[in-house]
């Protein structure tokens, strides 16, 4: 195992160190708010000389993720930084970035979108995202947001994968909270990840190719086709990395965390930082002889839905708590149950547990272990009646 | 696990204290958590920093309802804000004040009351201005003293870590109040 050294890192600090230790070619970012301390930190990072980076402060969002797109079509390593109200301005450009294959790695400190303003974590940002072809990885702390960085450059240009990857923490909770992180050392981040080769680049003049072409009746479709076969290859890629992963920090990392899930007859599934909060709630009603688990996906997008079920498939009841509405959906619920409710119904063989949604934590308002247990109440309630009195509930809404 | 709460207004520094804090006790071998709670971005406005100090791994990540102690950096927040909501009985209230802390009577009843001049000793070592002087720094060397979570050294080399400028005005800030807080 590689030597680690222990610091005091806030998340948005830690992801700033890994991108310092990964010097990639380029950053673009917008520096200003919805910007969190990650950008701030870095161009500190280039201001001292200590990464050889092309830092690009654009004049909005839109133009970072542009930007990256090019550095990215010319051969370079790419990264960029966002969060809630920013990621929406980059939109257009985030599609193309996963359409054009560009393995631009962003970090996403998730924020609540306006209106009303807030500056506070939910996970509408990202969320919003999760059909525009990005991996989308989630991460519980700061020590997880610096890992799941660093992998994400492996994930990215993995020549099976050369998908663009967002590396999402808790806005405040964790990119605001400090904590302890263990930090490699920059010759062992930079072994890792190794060079950049880039399999086609606009810069390679003696090979030339076309980048962003035209392509209508004839063959828009089947980039679309390729798109998806390579989101598939994904799972196997992201399992391979963190288990090389692991032999180097001894902190191994798969497609989901599970937690005391082995006879668990009422799960918990939830994403982020929650689910250090929902962890507590399970020790202690352990403890009290409750069989209940918690899994907390981390991979996000692909879904590994197949995977989730083989874990959830013995389980009577499943709370889904959602940090985001997927507006208009069955319910008004949340977009990780419908994914859970849809792999069921796609790979659980016509059997599938009670599942039920609760959206909490909208615009930062605080999530306790009292209302989690006031939640697995409920799911016991359900396991013992098999009645379900409503899909959708709320967690801590006035 | 030890819960700290720490009540300021925007531009004292609350949010940097909680960090410093969190830093020394790391520094000391403990797990740390620290983490804001950001209302309005803008000088004066009551802001509330959070600390978990422990010797096993923090996993939950929620606001500080019941804390341990509480450090209040302006004490006009004691009438605009219930600073010791749901501070354990016993606990420390540190507050940054001239006043000995036998002038805060209705705390005594059920907390431990301390106050140090962390205004006047922001002031004398050049931290912010006279009018709007930066006190969080002093006022962690009198916490170190009376609640001996963190020591001062700890607390020295974390102040140099964190604190973007002066950071020996910080530190001798800091052991100024270390001597100076009243119990």
């Amino acid at each position: 195992m590689a030597k680690q050294i222990v610091k005091a890192l806030d998340g948005a600090a830690a992801v700033a160190e890994a991108m310092r230790q990964i010097d990639p070619d380029v950053v673009a970012a917008y520096p200003i708010t919805p910007q969190t301390a990650i950008v701030q930190t870095f161009s500190q990072f280039v201001a001292d000389g200590l990464v050889g980076t092309e830092f690009i402060p654009v004049e909005s969002e839109h133009a970072a993720m542009s930007a990256c797109v090019g550095a990215a079509a010319a051969g370079g390593r790419v990264m960029t930084a966002t969060a809630a109200n920013g990621l929406a301005l980059m939109w257009e450009v985030v599609y193309i970035a996963a359409s054009m294959r560009l393995p631009i790695v962003m970090s996403v400190v998730n924020r609540a979108l306006s209106a009303p303003l807030n500056i506070h974590c939910d996970h509408s940002d990202s969320m919003g995202a999760r059909d525009s072809g990005w991996i989308q990885i989630f991460s519980e702390n700061p020590q997880e947001a610096y890992d799941n960085t660093i992998q994400a450059i492996r994930i990215a240009e993995h020549p099976d994968v050369l998908l663009p990857v967002m590396s999402m923490q808790d806005g405040f909770i964790t990119g605001h909270g400090v904590e302890r992180v263990e930090v490699l050392e920059d010759q062992a981040v930079k072994d890792f990840i190794g060079e950049y080769t880039p399999k086609y680049s606009l810069l390679d003049i003696d090979n030339p190719k076309t980048f962003g072409a035209w392509a209508f009746y004839d063959y828009y479709f089947e980039f679309k086709r390729q798109q998806t076969e390579a989101l598939s290859k994904v799972p196997k890629v992201v399992e391979e990395v963190g288990q090389e992963y692991g032999k180097l920090t001894g902190r191994y990392y798969g497609l989901f965390d599970p937690f005391e899930m082995d006879d668990a007859e009422i799960a918990i599934v939830v994403l982020s930082s929650a689910a250090g909060t929902a962890r507590t709630v399970v020790r202690k009603l352990r403890k009290e002889g409750v069989k209940i688990g918690l899994l907390k996906p981390r991979l996000y997008r692909p879904f590994p839905g197949k995977e989730i079920v083989e874990l959830l498939k013995d389980v009577k009841v499943v709370g889904v708590m959602d940090r985001s509405i997927a507006f208009g959906s069955i319910e008004g619920c949340g977009p990780l149950y419908l994914d859970i409710c849809a792999s069921f119904f796609t790979y659980g063989n016509g059997k599938a547990p009670k599942v039920v949604d609760y959206i909490f934590g909208l615009g930062g308002r605080d999530i306790l272990p009292e209302q989690i247990e006031g939640m697995v109440r409920e799911l016991i309630h359900i396991a013992e009646t098999g009645e379900v009195k409503q899909v959708v509930g709320y967690l801590g809404l006035r | 696990m030890i819960e700290i709460r720490i009540h300021g207004r925007g531009g004292q520094g609350a949010v940097i204290a909680s960090e410093v804090l969190a830093s020394a006790a790391f520094r000391e071998g403990k797990y740390v958590q620290a983490f804001p709670a950001f209302g309005v971005e803008r000088r004066g406005a009551p802001v509330t920093a959070f600390a978990r100090i422990s010797e096993k791994p923090i996993r939950a990540r929620y606001f500080i309802y019941t804390p341990d102690h509480i450090v209040v950096l302006d004490p006009t927040l004691i009438e605009a804000v219930n600073v010791t909501d749901g501070l354990k009985e016993g606990g420390w209230v540190l507050i940054n004040s001239p006043l000995p802390p036998e002038e805060f009577p209705s705390l005594a009843e059920r907390f431990r009351v301390a106050t140090v001049d962390a205004g006047s000793i922001a002031v004398a070592h050049r931290l912010g201005t006279t009018t709007a002087p930066i006190v969080n720094t002093a006022i962690l060397g009198a916490f170190s003293r009376i609640t001996g979570i963190v020591g001062l050294e700890a607390l020295a080399e974390a102040i140099r870590e964190v604190v973007p400028i002066k950071p020996d005005a910080n530190i001798a800030a800091a052991r100024e109040a270390f001597e100076r807080v009243k119990t």
